[in-house]
């Protein structure tokens, strides 16, 4: 099923074109990676399937974001009800300065839960799904930026999780980390997929091949290739896919 | 080369603090033989040239500007730095205006107020016209700590917040907020001490009525005024010295409540 649909596309910073005529259906349940050289709109794109761009002034949108076959750009929708279904982490693990429960609860107190017992349920849910419990749990109460870059990005991804999105958005959530965090977060991936439909920007090709079932890939604010990320790894279409690659530029 | 910029940058360090050690020394030399206990009674007569009530005053004087200050100021900053629109007419002109009150010397604060408040609004020489005085001079203060403290939060933050569905005003109130507390008070802290430090601006719009004010109408003097006073009438050059060690305890005091307070609040960060 289709989870999300992009129709005709565009987008424009000022006067400057950064997305051209973008279609594509990303299905549910499954892991889309945006690949291409920066600059190229891939993270533009993805700032557009949860309206992030809206806090980028000059920046105008025409086409259609389908989100379960409704206009997330139509005009009475709630944005902030948007982002409760389409989470989002950060290239830079980003946690608030306040304790690891705290950074948790943060997204469910904002939809208005208050109940003690209701938070301390989803905090540790969320923990265990983001694949740091074990290493957490004795210090909830610990600020979350004196632990590991690696452990903050995790607690990211759980602070994302507990307010029960449909959609994971992740701009490129590796590039910070050492190797051996960048594996636990790519086996991480791999599981939720079970649970939510998840959209990656990543730089790293092997990385795309690696967690990835469809690819997209960019070049200068245009989709020149998506499909199957077996395919467009072994049998790329376009030329320029191809080059890209196989390391020919970018 | 480099041995003769070191030398200049440790004469340079030494300099600055020889210069504070030597007025802190002669200010306490001369002062604190003088600090009787005659010029801490309650009420002041030309004989005691008690200080008691300018301490109180200024006190009062502090806790007034700050009341009318610090809203102002730390809602305009927030204004300029998460509300308005970049290339805003509006911030363009409130920016002019903030960059401008903060160069003007302190006289000239003294003498609008003393044309304005006192005059034109007829509050007389009172707690109320230095009040609004001490404000108008120390708003540009306060309100570019704000926002250079709203500056200093990383835009992440704000992103996060709003990527898991948090409105404006839930974001600035809970994420951006107590990240920019402590640049904030520092703020309203270095407020404080001009206040406490002032004399031009308030010498004709408080005036110098050596008792306490019993209203908002009624006129008094901060500790700074009473020690200018004293001096330049000279009758009681020592006593002026020994209120300069007062002064210089409170504004020791203050630096250092400030110190505390930014370390407390930055701590478990």
């Amino acid at each position: 099923m289709d989870k999300i649909v992009i129709r005709n596309l565009d987008l424009f910073y000022g006067n400057f074109q950064a997305l051209k005529n973008v279609n594509m259906n990303i299905r549910e349940n499954e892991i889309t990676a945006f690949i291409g050289p920066s600059g190229c709109g891939k993270s533009t794109l993805l700032k557009t399937l949860n309206r992030m761009n809206d806090l980028v002034e000059g920046c105008r949108i025409t086409g259609d974001v389908l989100l379960d076959n409704v206009d997330i750009y139509g005009g009475n929708f709630d944005v902030n009800m948007l982002r409760k279904r389409v989470g989002m982490v950060f290239q830079k693990p980003n946690p608030f300065p306040m304790s690891i429960y705290d950074n948790i609860a943060y997204g469910p107190r904002t939809h208005g839960i208050k109940k003690k017992s209701r938070l301390d349920e989803i905090v540790e849910g969320s923990l265990k799904a983001a694949a740091i419990w074990e290493e957490v749990k004795d210090d909830l109460k610990k600020n979350a930026l004196r632990i590991s870059g690696g452990q903050q990005q995790r607690i990211c991804i759980a602070r994302a999780l507990a307010v029960e999105p449909e959609v994971l958005l992740m701009d490129e959530p590796t590039s910070a980390l050492d190797p051996i965090s960048t594996a636990k977060i790519e086996d991480l991936v791999q599981d939720l997929k079970k649970d939510y439909t998840i959209v990656m920007v990543t730089h790293n090709m092997q990385q795309a091949t690696r967690v990835s079932d469809k690819t997209a890939f960019f070049l200068t604010g245009e989709v020149i290739e998506f499909g199957n990320t077996d395919d467009i790894f072994s049998v790329p279409k376009d030329k320029r896919t191809e080059d890209y690659i196989t390391g020919r530029f970018g | 080369m480099s041995r003769i910029i070191r030398f200049l940058v440790r004469f340079s360090a030494l300099l600055t603090f020889g210069v504070l050690f030597f007025i802190v020394g002669y200010i306490l030399f001369r002062g604190v033989a003088h600090l009787n206990p005659s010029i801490f009674e309650f009420e002041y007569t030309s004989d005691n040239v008690s200080m008691f009530p300018s301490i109180l005053t200024t006190l009062m004087l502090v806790a007034l500007t700050l009341l009318v200050a610090t809203p102002i100021g730390v809602f305009a900053g927030f204004y300029l730095m998460e509300y308005a629109k970049k290339g805003n007419k509006l911030v363009e002109i409130v920016r002019i205006a903030e960059e401008t009150l903060s160069g003007i010397p302190s006289i000239v604060f003294g003498l609008f107020g003393m044309l304005f408040f006192v005059i034109r609004l007829g509050f007389s020489y009172s707690l109320l016209a230095g009040t609004f005085t001490a404000a108008i001079m120390v708003l540009p203060l306060i309100m570019r700590s704000t926002e250079e403290a709203l500056l200093s939060v990383d835009d992440s933050l704000r992103e996060a917040s709003f990527a898991l569905g948090a409105g404006k005003l839930r974001t600035i109130f809970r994420v951006v907020l107590p990240v920019a507390m402590p640049g904030i008070l520092s703020g309203v802290i270095l407020a404080i001490g001009r206040v406490v430090g002032e004399t031009a601006a308030l010498m004709f719009t408080l005036g110098t009525a050596t008792q306490l004010p019993d209203g908002l109408l009624s006129s008094g003097r901060t500790l700074a005024l009473h020690m200018y006073m004293l001096s330049t009438e000279g009758l009681h050059v020592n006593e002026s010295y020994a209120t300069g060690v007062v002064l210089l305890v409170i504004i020791l005091l203050i630096n250092g409540l400030s110190t505390f307070l930014s370390n407390k609040l930055t701590k478990g960060r």
